[in-house]
């Protein structure tokens, strides 16, 4: 673009720097506290299916009667004792089922940025990978991506949803790094 | 799909029909430091002739409006008829319903196909013209050119520079929460001229702009491997920036141009990484256990603000852009995210989550002055207007639906939607373009 310019006419009198301070402290500082009890462990127990009318070595076996998926607390990435339990049918059953490479997806609620979800996403699939190596799956076959928070399977505005939203899911095949 | 749009602009000053203003001579002026501003009552006609001149008067009186500063007043109260917008206008009647602004203005068609737009400001009170000037461009322009036309009046009325002509990049959102389609999108600041930058085929994420508005970086899934990408806005051609072991995220431009800072997560680890986009060298910045992430430079490129969770919470950090000298600058209650340096340089813009609540705020770049611009159910991801006088952010409300794009001013004041076909997230403001 071109420009031809000069001031036509007046002059602007510089103005005061006068920020008007609008302060509001924010003394509300608790989060949210995890219920640790009562979460669904598996799709069974989602209501998607029926134990043992699965295939056995099939995906709707893994799924059904092992568990896909555990569940974290709020902004940790701490395997919780109901989730060991899970890993480790998971671990047991990647043994019987060597054919089988996994992705663990890592998920987070959505009561946070979406950088930062990004990232603690990460940390749980991570978390979640050292621990099935530690319970003897080679780590050749495990890869993990984060989705943050960006693919929430429960939606609601309180804790009942975002405590199954905070989650590692273990995906037969899948995409990941 | 995408091309630049050439803008062959010329601006010419209009000589003030003898009406020369002494400097003694106070003009009408809003000073917009003070918080809740009286809208200053200003009359937009509507330019001569026919039904583009009448748009684009409606356009620039949407721009002044949206701002807060201006009350265009409404056209049926008018008294004049403007007929030659060279000619002094009737100030009497101008004064009459309280217009202590006035703005008149003609569009042509030159014969070579231009239009020629032209407008003058005038002082009713003062009966002086305050500025004119005239700009020849394709006719497709147009709304450009309003939005320049209310970007001179903006400036030449609070001094300050205007952020009309400019353009914002974001995430335009369709389908339920559990299967929700993510796509680019670029649109005029007002919402006009919405358009997509990408398929919504793959999740895509954070979209940035560079200094010189022609590319974008952002975060995509596409096949399942979430790294940053650039993309050229007229070309539309995309490439992946650097060659990492892991996730790339949370990218943006230096001041320069010249690099791209963004977190690499390996593991449970997300550490900041620049990319120089000429030598293609890499520079890790950070060297933690922690997530680091949402690096933003300060606008003479020298220092970067991030957040990290170094000390268990996420906080906002401040270091050298060599990554020496990192320390902590917020420390209210609650946790702080995705710092957004000012583009003056004075100020960093912010999420904070606290009691429940995610708030919008800003502080000084040492941490001091804290101030909540405005808090709710989720406010995220503030992003300035160049004039660093206006924050635009998107916020979801509680209950079904999805995430709108809002803009305030630093004072807190006039909230307002920005329109969006669908939902929106992750607003990018553009720089101007000078």
């Amino acid at each position: 673009m071109s420009r031809i310019d000069t001031p036509a006419v007046g002059r602007m009198q510089t103005i005061a720097r006068n920020p008007v301070m609008i302060a509001l402290v924010m003394t509300l500082a608790i989060a949210g506290c995890a219920s640790k009890k009562n979460l669904p462990n598996n799709a069974n127990e989602l209501g998607l299916g029926g134990a043992g009318s699965a295939t056995p070595g099939s995906q709707q076996d893994f799924t059904v009667n092992v568990g896909d998926r555990i569940f974290f607390d709020t902004d940790s990435t701490s395997i919780r004792a109901d989730a060991q339990q899970t890993l480790d049918r998971q671990a047991q059953w990647l043994a019987k089922y060597p054919n089988y490479a996994v992705t663990v997806e890592g998920h987070a609620d959505e009561r946070g940025t979406r950088e930062y979800n990004l990232a603690l996403g990460a940390r749980r699939a991570a978390s979640t990978k050292d621990y099935l190596i530690s319970r003897g799956v080679p780590a050749n076959r495990l890869k993990t991506i984060s989705y943050g928070k960006e693919k929430p399977v429960a939606v609601c505005d309180d804790i009942s949803c975002w405590s199954q939203n905070r989650r590692a899911v273990t995906v037969l095949g899948g995409a990941g790094m | 799909m995408l091309r630049r749009t050439f803008f062959r602009l010329m601006v010419v000053i209009l000589a003030g029909c003898g009406l020369i203003a002494s400097p003694a001579n106070a003009l009408v002026e809003l000073n917009i430091n003070k918080g809740n501003v009286e809208p200053l009552p200003i009359a937009i006609t509507d330019f001569l002739q026919g039904e583009l001149g009448k748009k684009i008067s409606d356009v620039v009186a949407a721009d002044l409006k949206r701002s807060g500063l201006f009350a265009p007043i409404d056209r049926g109260a008018f008294i004049e008829k403007i007929s030659n917008p060279d000619a002094a206008p009737r100030f009497e009647d101008w004064k009459v319903i309280n217009a202590q602004a006035l703005v008149t203005g003609r569009v042509t068609q030159e014969a070579d196909g231009r239009l020629k737009a032209e407008f003058r400001l005038w002082d009713t009170f003062a009966g002086q013209q305050m500025t004119g000037q005239q700009f020849f461009t394709q006719p497709e322009n147009w709304r450009r050119v309003a939005h320049i036309i209310a970007d001179a009046i903006y400036e030449r009325i609070t001094g300050e520079k205007g952020y009309f002509d400019t353009r914002v990049v974001y995430v335009a959102e369709s389908g339920p929460k559990t299967a929700r389609k993510r796509q680019l999108a670029m649109m005029d600041q007002d919402g006009a001229n919405a358009r997509a930058l990408t398929n919504s085929n793959d999740l895509v994420l954070t979209p940035r702009f560079s200094p010189n508005r022609q590319e974008v970086t952002y975060m995509s899934f596409e096949n399942n491997q979430p790294r940053v990408y650039l993309l050229q806005l007229e070309t539309g051609q995309r490439e992946v920036v650097g060659n990492f072991p892991g996730m790339t995220f949370s990218p943006r431009f230096s001041p320069d141009g010249q690099r791209v800072i963004m977190s690499l997560q390996q593991e449970g680890n997300a550490n900041i990484y620049t990319m120089d986009l000429r030598s293609r060298t890499t520079t890790r910045l950070t060297s933690t256990a922690a997530i680091d992430t949402a690096p933003s430079y300060s606008p003479d490129g020298s220092q970067i603000a991030f957040e990290s969770d170094r000390g268990g919470r996420q906080q906002i950090y401040v270091m050298g852009a060599d990554g020496s000298g990192q320390r902590r600058i917020s420390f209210g209650d609650g946790s702080y995210s995705t710092p957004v340096w000012s583009p003056r340089g004075d100020l960093i813009a912010f999420t904070k989550q606290s009691g429940g609540k995610f708030s919008i705020g800003v502080m000084k770049t040492d941490g001091s002055g804290e101030r909540i611009l405005t808090t709710g159910f989720h406010n995220e991801g503030p992003t300035w207007a160049p004039n660093g006088r206006v924050l635009m952010f998107f916020r979801q409300n509680a209950g079904a639906g999805g995430p709108q794009l809002y803009s305030i001013d630093l004072t807190g004041y006039n909230e307002q939607a920005v329109p969006t076909q669908g939902f929106a997230s992750d607003p990018a403001w553009s720089p101007r373009l000078e």
